[in-house]
């Protein structure tokens, strides 16, 4: 072909200019936010995610406090949850059986023209209402999520920098206690772990916290013992700042995109483990309700009444993939080298220009 | 070198004690083994208790209790292995209770990991050699989905609609006009995502692999192959040279004469080996005719090469013998289709070929024919192991991407092309090689981890291998069984970790132990 056509090569030159431009004069956290902001598919499942989040929150309503247990109102005679309750604007809860609406509790819910109805997700044989449950499910296992979101990240990041940038006999006795929970699958940690001490989301998002922070703490450490050597720090060191202030001022924001993105993929594994150890009878057992304990308890019931096994699972998907997608957005958005350069030489650039061709 | 793996070996059992020190404390402190039996109470009852604190030595607290076990295990250094006995199995001998599990987990996971890499593997490297293409996007975007599905969700449905729709389609299996289309039309598409190129080309391609397949489909279905499967002189020759052309592809390239035609005659030997092959079936029983065919025809290929192959003889017997080997195998499923109408005859009525529970059918274990074996242990692997693999080819997927993409923006790779290598030679010469040496640590990792892995798969398919154990340990809190399971995963993972460690030194010259 004798045309010269435009190469992937000089499309890249070609940004990279554009992105500098760009870039110039800001902030690392502004390059960061705009970059990830420009992640269609992040974007869209952060909003997904709140959505959720807001939904399975303010249907139900909140417990706060109390055992969690299901106790007889005495003075209404009818079943109540311990603890303080902020009731949701949803007129069924997740405990009580209500009359059965349709032949076999089928779901209420129609598409074309949308209508909830009743009981949108259906009933089960008891006639409890699928949706509350469900909801409540999805408020223990988010529960769980930013549990161990949070606690392993803390310990992780505590105790890859310590080792790190201590190094020396801290940082060996710190990694052999890594290496000791890493050699147990967390799959079967969680279940020993869950088993004794589990029971509801809040002690096995602590459980879970508490043994995931492994893969981050080394990842933090590798990072660490990176960074130390760099003249910056240094330069803080002979400026008189103490090992404390190096660590947290100095070192900890240059690594910040490791941990942020590690983080988000821990929180997406969490649910995962969580759901799966709820499942097998190890993790969130009744009364208290998850969403893998709601398809474990219903997992018989799979050929008669599929909507009992649906729902739970597709919001599932819809939590971790939802995460997944915002981890990926993010590690684009921290390292520059992930640029989406747009394509010059595929399919629908030739049918572009075709149409360019046909508009002159 | 022998030091630093003396070392790290040494580390790691230490690492390896603790942690199963850990395990023994918490599993032993997870509830009383002997609950059901106080609630019981009468005379009976009270001997049992007395039993089994006898045996179990469960009024020593559970720290010490740690050490009887370690004895007992530490005797599998000198051969005599002692890992107590299982009260929830019966009172079976721990040690003989883990020979059956691992056998059946890893048959389990053998073929399940087997294809995942594979798939894993080859779509991965193709989306990343088509970046930023349509097939890349949407490939991304089902690894994404298919990475966060809980698995125990995905059998049950693979239950419902893989194995009973897909048993109720096989009585009578005719594809219907719409599936045919949407099959067709999806794999074109897939082919056309793949090739890439400009639009002519995926114009041209698309409409070419549309009818291609489309003819495929039609006649499969007017020759009934769906009802009578089977592959004969002509399929395996034909097979046999699809083989042949994907390993030239990945070794030697067309453009050499001598490879080409060394490796291109394997398929005729193959399909001349077709009908001694049958004989060999019938005098040659069991697991030795399988090996006998793989490695005959291997044999042919090397020596073909070795005698014919002149310079690069080498490289050529690789090639050649790879495809004798595969195409052995050809011929080994073509035996077992022969069963098939039989095995049909044989299973019950009521449940149809893909089976949803267990490992073997009764009927056929009391046929004892091999053949009939290997078609009913495929049977049962169909689920669990489509089940594994949507979630691991969506890893494999991501790595390989990563992997090849970082290698191909490598400057050798620039020096490849610029010497004017042809796009072939500088992917899999260049890339593919150096983009796998990561990727093969991280299988050396993962196999190492899949032996006490696959718990929840285990559960749903009613699988009786190691994970099963340490669910049913852990339920009727047996220490003994569920030391025995975790001894297992975590020499495993010890073994892993440092297999996964010398290959990476081994495979990449630029890393050095110390």
């Amino acid at each position: 072909m004798a045309r010269k056509r435009p190469t992937n090569e000089m499309a890249i030159n070609r940004e990279i200019t554009i992105e500098q431009r760009e870039t110039e004069g800001l902030s690392l956290g502004t390059i960061v936010r705009r970059r990830f902001f420009a992640h269609k598919a992040a974007i869209s499942s952060l909003v997904v995610l709140i959505l959720i989040t807001l939904l399975a929150f303010t249907s139900v309503g909140v417990v706060i406090g109390g055992s969690g247990n299901l106790i007889t109102d005495t003075a209404t005679g009818r079943l109540t949850v311990d603890g303080f309750r902020i009731p949701g604007w949803w007129q069924y809860n997740w405990y009580e059986n209500y009359e059965i609406l349709n032949p076999g509790g089928t779901p209420t819910m129609t598409f074309w023209p949308f209508d909830p109805g009743q009981h949108p997700f259906g009933q089960d044989t008891l006639g409890k209402d699928i949706f509350a449950r469900v909801m409540r499910g999805m408020q223990q296992s988010l529960t769980v999520i930013l549990l161990v979101g949070v606690l392993s990240t803390v310990i992780g990041v505590i105790v890859g920098a310590v080792s790190g940038y201590l190094r020396g006999f801290l940082d060996s006795a710190l990694m052999r206690l890594t290496d000791v929970i890493i050699i147990i699958p967390t799959l079967v940690l969680g279940a020993v772990l869950g088993r004794t001490f589990g029971g509801s989301a809040w002690s096995l998002g602590l459980l879970l916290g508490l043994i995931a922070w492994t893969g981050l703490a080394r990842l933090v450490r590798a990072e660490f013992l990176a960074l130390r050597e760099r003249e910056f720090v240094d330069a803080a060191r002979v400026a008189g700042a103490s090992s404390f202030r190096i660590i947290f001022r100095h070192i900890l924001p240059n690594s910040i995109g490791v941990i942020v993105v590690n983080a988000t993929l821990l929180m997406s594994a969490a649910i995962l483990i969580e759901t799966s150890l709820s499942y097998l009878g190890f993790g969130i057992v009744s009364p208290d309700i998850s969403l893998g304990q709601i398809i474990s308890e219903y997992n018989e019931a799979f050929k008669t009444r599929p909507w009992l096994f649906w729902y739970p699972g597709l919001f599932i998907v819809l939590i971790a993939l939802a995460i997944n997608f915002i981890g990926d957005g993010l590690r684009d958005a921290f390292d520059p080298r992930q640029r989406r350069v747009p394509r010059v030489d595929g399919a629908i650039s030739d049918i572009k220009k075709i149409f360019a061709r046909g508009r002159k | 070198m022998l030091s630093f793996i003396v070392r790290r070996f040494a580390a790691t059992i230490v690492v390896l004690l603790v942690a199963s020190f850990v395990v023994y404390q918490l599993t032993a402190i997870s509830g009383d083994p002997l609950q059901e039996l106080r609630v019981g109470g009468d005379q009976q009852a009270l001997v049992r208790i007395a039993y089994l604190t006898e045996v179990l030595d469960l009024d020593v607290p559970p720290a010490l209790r740690y050490f009887f076990w370690l004895s007992g295990a530490a005797g599998c250094l000198i051969g005599q292995c002692d890992l107590g006995i299982s009260v929830s199995k019966g009172g079976a001998e721990v040690t003989e209770i883990l020979g059956t599990a691992m056998a059946s987990t890893l048959q389990l996971i053998t073929l399940a990991t087997i294809l995942s890499i594979l798939v894993g593997v080859a779509v991965g490297m193709t989306t990343a050699l088509r970046q930023y293409s349509g097939y890349d996007y949407t490939v991304t975007f089902f690894a994404f989905v298919f990475y966060s599905l809980p698995i125990f969700w995905v059998a049950v449905l693979l239950k419902e609609f893989g194995a009973i729709q897909f048993n109720r389609f096989l009585e009578n299996p005719v594809l219907s006009n719409s599936a045919l289309a949407l099959v067709s039309l999806f794999l074109a598409a897939m082919v056309t995502g793949i090739a890439g190129g400009g639009l002519k080309t995926r114009v041209r391609v698309f409409l070419m692999s549309l009818v291609l397949v489309g003819a495929l489909l039609i006649s499969l279905n007017l020759s009934q192959w769906l009802k009578y499967p089977s592959i004969g002189m002509v399929g395996a020759v034909l097979i046999s040279a699809l083989i042949a052309g994907v390993v030239l592809l990945l070794t030697t390239g067309f453009g050499q004469r001598r490879s080409l035609l060394i490796v291109g005659a394997m398929p005729l030997v193959t399909g001349a080996m077709w009908l001694p092959g049958q004989y060999l079936f019938f005098y040659v029983d069991g697991l030795l005719g399988i090996l006998a065919i793989t490695a005959i025809l291997a044999a042919i290929g090397v020596g073909l090469a070795l005698v014919f192959g002149g310079d690069g003889r080498r490289e050529i017997a690789r090639a050649s013998g790879v495809v004798g080997a595969l195409s052995g195998l050809v011929l080994v499923v073509d035996e077992a289709l022969q069963y098939w109408s039989r095995y049909l005859e044989l299973i019950p009525i009521k449940s149809g070929f893909v089976s949803t529970i267990g490992a073997v059918t009764p009927t056929i274990a009391r046929e004892d024919n091999m053949w009939l074996s290997l078609l009913d242990g495929y049977a049962h692997l169909i689920l669990p192991t489509a089940a594994l693999m949507i979630i691991s080819v969506a890893g494999y997927t991501r790595y390989a991407r990563a992997s090849l993409l970082e290698v191909m923006n490598q400057d050798y790779i620039r020096t490849a092309r610029a010497k004017g290598l042809s796009e072939r030679v500088v992917v899999v010469r260049h890339a593919f090689r150096n983009a796998m040496i990561p990727i093969t640590t991280i299988i050396a990792f993962d196999i190492s981890g899949l032996i006490g892995g696959a718990i929840i798969t285990e559960r749903v398919f009613a699988w009786e291998g190691m994970g099963a154990l340490f669910n049913r340990g852990l339920n009727d809190v047996d220490v003994n069984l569920v030391m025995g399971f975790f001894l297992v995963t975590g020499l495993f993972a010890v073994i892993g970790n440092l297999v996964a460690d010398l290959l990476y030194t081994a495979l990449d010259p630029r890393i050095r132990v110390n």
